[in-house]
């Protein structure tokens, strides 16, 4: 095979904020480089899971190849990887963009530009690429191209006058894009024949293939036979087979060479061995240093999830092995509830990386699951000078050997049109937020910086943020570090009896508040009993709030004859089936999803 | 003796439908409802033809309002159930009765075919409740129904009360169990109003349970009820239902006790031979069967299913237990040749130790308590699916 012609390559990703037109955009330029008949297309060729299609959202970095015959007449090799579009995966989406020379903008015509479209255009500026703006969605009829034109020149300062103004749904102008694409990005540098240097930016798990390792190659040339080593984890194997991505296909190639973006397989067992961001090396002809911008990536978000069906717990097990194979961000350990018997305590990246985890197990694996409340890391100093870190709230030490906790802080950036700002303002402060400051982007929006507690963000943030701005905020944290903090354990009492599972850790501030939501929640939640049943929250040994669900007086069928048999006795079955969705703690039967009402203490 | 077998007779006409009723009836002019009683005489002669083994032990006409028909059509229905049955001797035969439907010929005229047993419907003696209801009578056209049932020479009679309406109280409730018991019926069923889909009732009421009495006063009105029938030699003898000794409807007591029945009409339900199964509720659908034709039962018959064992013994316990006398665990072992303390091991000694169920060997029973929480209580009686 003739290698391939570097300056004929052009690796770039899509950036954009969610639904703003990224994978229909990406879906047109493999549809017009002609890899694909429409028949093939699916919606979106580049979103394979089902659940991403839903949720419209993109959750794995993913990357195809396009071959594109430029108005020059060459032809060209469009590599275009996919980027997560949320910000649990902000540092996936760093080290897919490290594997590109140049990204596509997509700003929403309408729209303009939002807090994630930022983030990522910074993101994409500080790893040196080259981009430039594409304007989306001119079909609709509220679209202002020349308002957002101007916004993307005054706010992130990029040249827009002349940016390609497209419907990526129709397809209008979409080969403005790919000619832009091949002039403004550029070509990849790299020697060939230096010692091999390569970017892991994804991995995936194949049954038949072991782990396969998604890269782009900087320096050097890798090919089958090759011995490689992962500079970070230090795992060696030799390769089984190296190629590139056709759409949803792997098509092996002799070599992948400095400039190409491909695959590597060889037969590497686990994802954990082969993780994002770090250097692929030949053993034999090792490189100087690895590529800058490795981290490990660390679970922020953790909770239980327990089987409903006690007897699940070995399904639950297999499960959670089978979706790390393809996520080495999924934490999970054993552990014991008093109140939900055997389960698993398990980290993930954010609130909505939990939340698509609990709904492929729900989904995929058919598992019916009772979630306990999200918990951060909190860090414990004992008065003895140790120091613990802290995943579930029912662990924590007795108030008396604590000298002082910490918890983890965000720093926010909200992205908010001005008629909100006020009502921002005040949720972020009811959630112990610190003002940094604010910018005005235009004269009808402005960008908000606080230092927000992590555990405040996950505590139903989102859906606060959503409601108090009529869906007009938008939101970007990252983890700046921990603060000392006045925390304690509340504690939920249902019939006197502790239930493990309820717990949660508060700011000592809004114990008093929450523990009383906390209560009001539980007796919305808890059916009534043949017996009165108190709820109390309780901080140590003191009780601070107190519900209580009223015994049930009546529950009777006035009337049943031979015609009304078989729909009483469903009514009945149905009855029964409730009761089967509950947990059983002492005498009080809960319902699984009572274990998850301390996040939605904010309703209005 | 021959197999017993109840009818239920459906005739699905009313004066005017009831604000509360989900029952399946409906107003329609005297052509209708002549063509609809031919189609049931036609009825009865083609499904008559499967159960001549067995002994009609009880009659039941039901609606609807049955007896808004004319005293011809009563009587040319049970001419033709005894011509095609084999009617027990003593059979009770009921009539459901709306005040102000029947003179005193037409009651008359049902003593004289057979009738025995007359059901009135009267719900409340209050006519600010009545207008509330959607009824069609006074409480004054009730007192002169009821007068005129006994100068026809009934013995047997039934009126039927509700309670738990919108703007009832503790007290009103009492002065319409009050007022009635001044009659002396034989039988007295009333019911808790029961919000049902479909009904304006459901509309109005579903999403504002505020408007009806609270638990707690449904409550005191159910439990004064006993109390005061009680003193008036009425006994419980089922949730709803309260008679003087001897006077129990032996009908229902059919359904609570796993006897079979045919359901006769429009929508009616079946339990026979293992199998339930209910008629096309439609009445266009309904009227154009051909009983001459091979296709009747065919196009008759809905939703058959046929009863596993498991479902039997669900069934022999949920109805069971409905009625203060409970189940007996020997009658459970002739049925279904298996002792019910071995199966239900799990349930029955959480249950009494909770205090829903007592223990009379061989029967076990709903407390008062488990009377007020049954179903609770009843579906722990359902096995695991």
């Amino acid at each position: 095979m003739p290698s391939i012609d570097q300056s004929k390559i052009r690796n770039f990703s899509i950036i954009a904020h969610i639904d703003h037109g990224k994978s229909t955009l990406a879906d047109r330029i493999i549809e017009m480089t002609g890899l694909l008949t429409s028949r093939e297309m699916q919606a979106q060729v580049l979103d394979n899971m089902d659940l991403e299609r839903e949720r419209g959202i993109t959750i794995k970095a993913q990357a195809v190849r396009t071959v594109y015959k430029a108005k020059n007449g060459e032809e060209y090799i469009f590599n275009l990887i996919d980027t997560p579009g949320h910000v649990d995966f902000n540092y996936e989406v760093s080290r897919s963009l490290a594997a590109c020379d140049g990204a596509v903008l997509v700003v929403d015509a309408a729209q303009g530009i939002e807090a994630q479209t930022l983030a990522n255009v910074y993101l994409a500026l500080d790893h040196n690429l080259e981009v430039f703006p594409v304007i989306n969605k001119i079909d609709l009829p509220s679209a202002e191209p020349d308002r957002v034109a101007a916004e993307i020149e005054d706010v992130i300062g990029l040249e827009a006058h002349d940016a390609p103004r497209i419907s990526a749904k129709t397809g209008l102008n979409v080969e403005d894009v790919l000619e832009a694409i091949v002039d403004r990005i550029p070509a990849p540098k790299g020697d060939p024949e230096a010692p091999l240097c390569c970017l892991i930016f994804d991995s995936v798990y194949d049954s038949y293939k072991g782990v396969i390792v998604f890269c782009r190659v900087m320096d050097g040339t890798v090919k089958k036979g090759t011995m490689i080593r992962m500079m970070a984890t230090g795992a060696e194997e030799e390769v089984a087979e190296v190629g590139y991505f056709g759409a949803g296909q792997l098509i092996p190639c002799e070599e992948l060479s400095a400039g190409m973006v491909g695959y590597i397989t060889a037969s590497i067992k686990n994802v954990k061995d082969t993780q994002v961001g770090d250097t692929i090396t030949d053993k034999n002809r090792p490189c100087r240093e690895p590529l800058p911008g490795y981290k490990k990536v660390t679970p922020m978000v953790y909770c239980g999830l327990y089987p409903a069906d006690g007897a699940k717990y070995g399904d639950l097990r297999d499960a959670l092995e089978k979706l790390q194979l393809n996520d080495a961000s999924l934490f999970y350990e054993p552990e014991t509830s008093m109140a939900l018997g055997f389960g698993f305590r398990c980290g993930f990246l954010g609130l909505l990386h939990l939340e698509i985890i609990e709904e492929r197990l729900e989904r995929e694996y058919n598992l019916d699951l009772v979630t306990t409340a999200p918990s951060v890391i909190y860090r414990v100093y004992k008065k003895t000078g140790e120091m613990i870190e802290l995943t579930n709230p029912s662990n924590m030490p007795d108030p008396s050997e604590i000298d002082y906790m910490e918890e983890p802080v965000a720093r926010a950036e909200i992205m908010v049109t001005t008629e909100y700002v006020g009502a921002i303002m005040t949720l972020c402060q009811e959630r112990r937020g610190v003002y940094l400051g604010m910018e005005y982007m235009e004269a009808t929006r402005a960008i908000l910086r606080y230092d927000l507690p992590l555990n405040e963000i996950i505590y139903d943030f989102f859906d606060a943020l959503k409601s108090r701005s009529r869906g007009y905020a938008s939101l970007d944290y990252e983890i700046r570090g921990y603060q000392r903090s006045e925390l304690v354990k509340l504690d939920i009492l249902v019939n006197r009896e502790y239930i493990d599972a309820l717990s949660f850790i508060v700011h000592a501030e809004s114990a008093y508040d929450r523990g009383r939501k906390m209560c009001e929640k539980l007796k919305e939640e808890i059916p009534r009993h043949l017996f009165e049943i108190p709820i109390q929250a309780a901080v140590g040994s003191k009780i601070i709030a107190r519900e209580t669900v009223k015994a049930m007086r009546k529950d009777v069928l006035a009337k049943c004859y031979g015609g009304d048999i078989t729909r009483k006795k469903k009514l009945l079955e149905k009855q029964k089936e409730g009761k089967k969705r509950m947990r059983q703690i002492g005498n009080v039967e809960i319902p699984q999803k009572a274990f998850m009402s301390v996040l939605k203490l904010d309703e209005e | 003796m021959r197999r017993p077998l109840e009818l239920y007779i459906h005739i699905p006409f009313c004066v005017r439908k009831c604000l509360y009723c989900d029952f399946l009836s409906q107003p329609a002019g005297e052509m209708v409802q002549h063509g609809y009683v031919e189609q049931l005489l036609a009825e009865i002669d083609r499904e008559s033809g499967y159960y001549q083994e067995y002994g009609v032990v009880s009659v039941y006409l039901g609606g609807g309002t049955p007896s808004i028909l004319p005293a011809e059509d009563i009587r040319a229905i049970l001419d033709k159930v005894r011509a095609c049955f084999f009617l027990e001797p003593g059979a009770e035969i009921t009539i459901e009765a709306n005040p102000g439907t029947a003179n005193l010929d037409k009651l008359k005229a049902f003593a004289d075919s057979g009738i025995n047993r007359i059901s009135l419907g009267l719900q409340s003696a209050d006519d600010r409740e009545l207008k509330t209801l959607g009824r069609i009578h006074t409480f004054e056209d009730f007192l002169k129904s009821y007068q005129r049932v006994r100068l026809a020479g009934f013995s047997n009679v039934n009126v039927d009360l509700m309670s738990a309406l919108p703007g009832q109280t503790l007290a009103s409730w009492k002065s319409t169990l009050r007022k009635v018991l001044m009659l002396k019926p034989e039988h007295i069923s009333a019911y808790s109003l029961m919000i049902e889909e479909g009904t304006p009732f459901y509309g109005k009421y579903h999403d504002h349970p505020e408007l009806l009495p609270s638990e707690d006063e449904e409550r005191e009105m159910y439990y004064a009820t006993r109390e005061i029938l009680k003193e008036h030699g009425f006994e419980r003898y089922e949730i709803s239902n309260y008679a003087l000794a001897g006077f129990e409807c032996r009908h229902n007591i059919g359904y609570w006790t796993g006897v079979e029945y045919l359901g006769l009409g429009l929508g009616s339900s079946s339990y026979l031979q293992g199998f339930r199964f209910r008629n096309e509720p439609d009445l266009e659908a309904y009227r154009k069967i051909d009983f001459r034709s091979d296709d009747a039962d065919w196009r008759l018959h809905q939703d058959i299913a046929e009863l596993t064992e498991r479902d039997r013994i669900e069934e022999f316990m949920i109805l069971g237990l409905r009625m203060t006398r409970g189940v007996s665990g020997s009658e459970f072992l002739k049925r279904f040749g298996q002792n019910m303390w071995n199966v239900y091991s799990g349930v029955i000694p959480k249950l009494v130790e909770n205090g829903l169920l007592e223990v009379e060997s061989p029967y076990i029973r709903l407390t008062d308590f488990g009377m007020d929480v049954s179903n609770y209580v009843l579906s722990e009686f359902l096995f695991d699916r």
